[in-house]
């Protein structure tokens, strides 16, 4: 269609998605970030205060604690989904009996929500804590493992399908030649196959990282931070900031700010570096 | 000699895929179970088969999910996700045609504006959209439709957008010469042609807001509570107080759509949800 003819059409192609947009996100932004400058309890008294909220946020034991849980439990995921993702495509992209139907069943956890998967992940790992006499909010150790068990669960089957899609593109020709050449299936991994996938490698670091950092539901169900706020991720203790702590909203808005940075930091460097890959591949 | 010991590997290969598979399927087994158990014996034993004293038949999908209004948050749940999703296909895949088509300044500026919604987190617009929400009396089971078409658009007008890029403008100019309006020109030959990514755009919608929480917690609260709120707000209470059956039984049907759905659409689900987040 020709720019001339839809032009005039604003009204009816844009407008209804651009006034929902308006009011669930653009104006709700905007008005956060002007909070996170302000003390405030209901947001038409909000006086300015400057920095005040992010020095506030940026001292609060809390946040930095969080922070420290969400680095470690990020970079614990990134290690274990990524090395089992990878070994599971590995076996599935050898034409075996029954691949389908494993890929399924792999991929299937993904599907579930947050909340039904944390409370799933209760009841396992409190019916085997159980047998010690203790549940998953007797040590912050305990969470964290639950959390990472359930991440791996949920998180596994969906990088394997992208390790997969990233396996089969590496071309035939190259494996047969690597074959001739007498290398043996060790040395294909190292030298074929891994440098071939590597784009594949990226997206998924990135893609576990994020899910890492901006994961809530689970960790609300899972442990809700106990105990004593010890297993609290970043989105929690921000969530707990604005509803559970009475004058803290001008800080609950300045952590979330410094968590958007944090998160959309992240995602712009990754399209940075999965562009860059692709150019060199 | 190589012949036979690739054989051999591919066996132990399916063996361990299988036993994995087994392990993978355990969590979701064990609700199902401890759904047909009582209440009493599914804390202190959840491993366990029902037996003669713990087994309860349907008893906690019928009195327990009663008791936590499941039925109607199901109900619920299940409209927001038919109606957000019709509304957001409908919605993005209009205002990517239009955005791709007409190159002006305007058009520009709002493409990135929904592209760079994509990379904010929840948690960053929560409150002011509660408060937003609540001013505008689009706190209802209807008001959060257009929510989640203004809070989802942005992925998936991205999304259309990309796909229209790749369509040539000459299918649709022989429609403007035929004499057809815009809309008959969207309707007829445009959506056809973005089939693919509707479906794309509406699964991974579906998953999203069918899972959902906190969008609907903080803008339903209790009072119109939805599958994930009413999971969350049983488990709220009181330790030991918690009906756990009523709990395994609500789980097993918060996902039984999903895999319902994952059985009939497997193919498109896999794509959709990967593709999904490759882009963003």
């Amino acid at each position: 269609m020709e720019t001339r003819t839809l032009r005039p059409w604003f009204a009816v192609f844009v407008l209804p998605t651009l006034a929902a947009f308006l009011v669930a996100f653009l104006i709700p932004f905007v008005m956060g970030l002007w909070l996170s400058f302000t003390r405030f309890t209901t947001v038409t008294d909000a006086a300015f205060v400057g920095l005040e909220n992010y020095t506030a946020a940026l001292a609060d034991a809390d946040f930095l604690r969080a922070l420290g849980f969400t680095a470690l439990f990020a970079a614990v995921a990134i290690v274990t989904v990524n090395l089992f993702a990878f070994s599971l495509a590995l076996l599935l992209t050898r034409g075996l009996r029954g691949t389908n139907l494993f890929r399924s069943v792999f991929f299937l956890p993904n599907l579930i929500g947050g909340i039904v998967l944390g409370y799933i992940w209760n009841l396992l790992i409190n019916g085997i804590l159980g047998l010690w006499g203790v549940d998953i909010t007797y040590a912050a150790s305990y969470g964290f493992w639950g959390l990472v068990a359930l991440t791996n669960w949920q998180l596994i089957g969906y990088m394997m399908v992208i390790y997969i899609a990233g396996l089969q593109n590496v071309p035939g020709e190259l494996l047969e030649a690597a074959s001739i050449d007498g290398a043996g299936a060790w040395t294909t991994l190292w030298r074929v196959k891994l440098p071939l996938v590597m784009p594949s490698v990226t997206i998924c670091t990135f893609l576990t990282l994020t899910n890492a950092f901006k994961m809530f539901d689970q960790n609300l169900a899972l442990t809700a931070g106990a105990p004593e706020g010890e297993t609290r991720m970043l989105a929690l203790d921000i969530y707990q900031t604005f509803y559970g702590r009475v004058g803290w909203q001008g800080v609950g808005q300045a952590k979330a700010v410094l968590f958007f940075l944090l998160v959309a930091g992240l995602a712009l460097l990754q399209l940075r570096l999965t562009r860059r890959r692709e150019v060199e591949g | 000699m190589i012949h036979d010991r690739s054989r051999t590997g591919n066996r132990i290969a399916v063996i361990l895929l299988a036993v994995l598979a087994a392990v993978f399927l355990v969590p979701v087994v064990l609700v199902l179970i401890n759904s047909f158990k009582s209440r009493l014996y599914i804390a202190t034993d959840p491993f366990s088969l029902p037996d003669s004293t713990t087994f309860v038949g349907v008893q906690n999908y019928l009195t327990g999910l009663t008791a936590a209004g499941f039925p109607a948050a199901f109900g619920r749940s299940l409209f927001i996700t038919v109606a957000g999703v019709a509304l957001i296909v409908l919605g993005a895949s209009m205002t990517a045609w239009y955005l791709v088509r007409v190159r002006t300044r305007l058009t520009r500026v709002l493409y990135y504006l929904f592209v760079f919604s994509m990379v904010v987190p929840f948690q960053m617009v929560m409150y002011t959209l509660t408060y937003v929400v609540g001013r505008l009396g689009l706190d209802t089971v209807l008001g959060i439709v257009p929510v989640y078409l203004g809070f989802g658009a942005g992925l998936s007008v991205f999304m259309f957008a990309g796909f229209i890029k790749g369509v040539p403008v000459t299918v649709e100019e022989a429609a403007t010469i035929d004499g057809a309006g815009p809309l008959q020109t969207f309707f007829h030959v445009v959506f056809p042609i973005l089939r693919p990514t509707a479906v794309t755009v509406a699964i991974l919608n579906a998953m999203w807001i069918w899972n959902d929480y906190l969008l609907p917690y903080l803008v339903l609260g209790t009072r119109q509570k939805t599958v994930p709120v009413t999971i969350q707000i049983a488990m709220q209470g009181a330790y030991g107080a918690t009906d756990l059956g009523g709990l395994m039984a609500m789980l097993v049907l918060a996902i039984l759509p999903i895999m319902i759905f994952y059985l009939f659409g497997q193919r498109y689900i896999i794509k959709g949800v990967i593709a999904g987040a490759v882009k963003g």
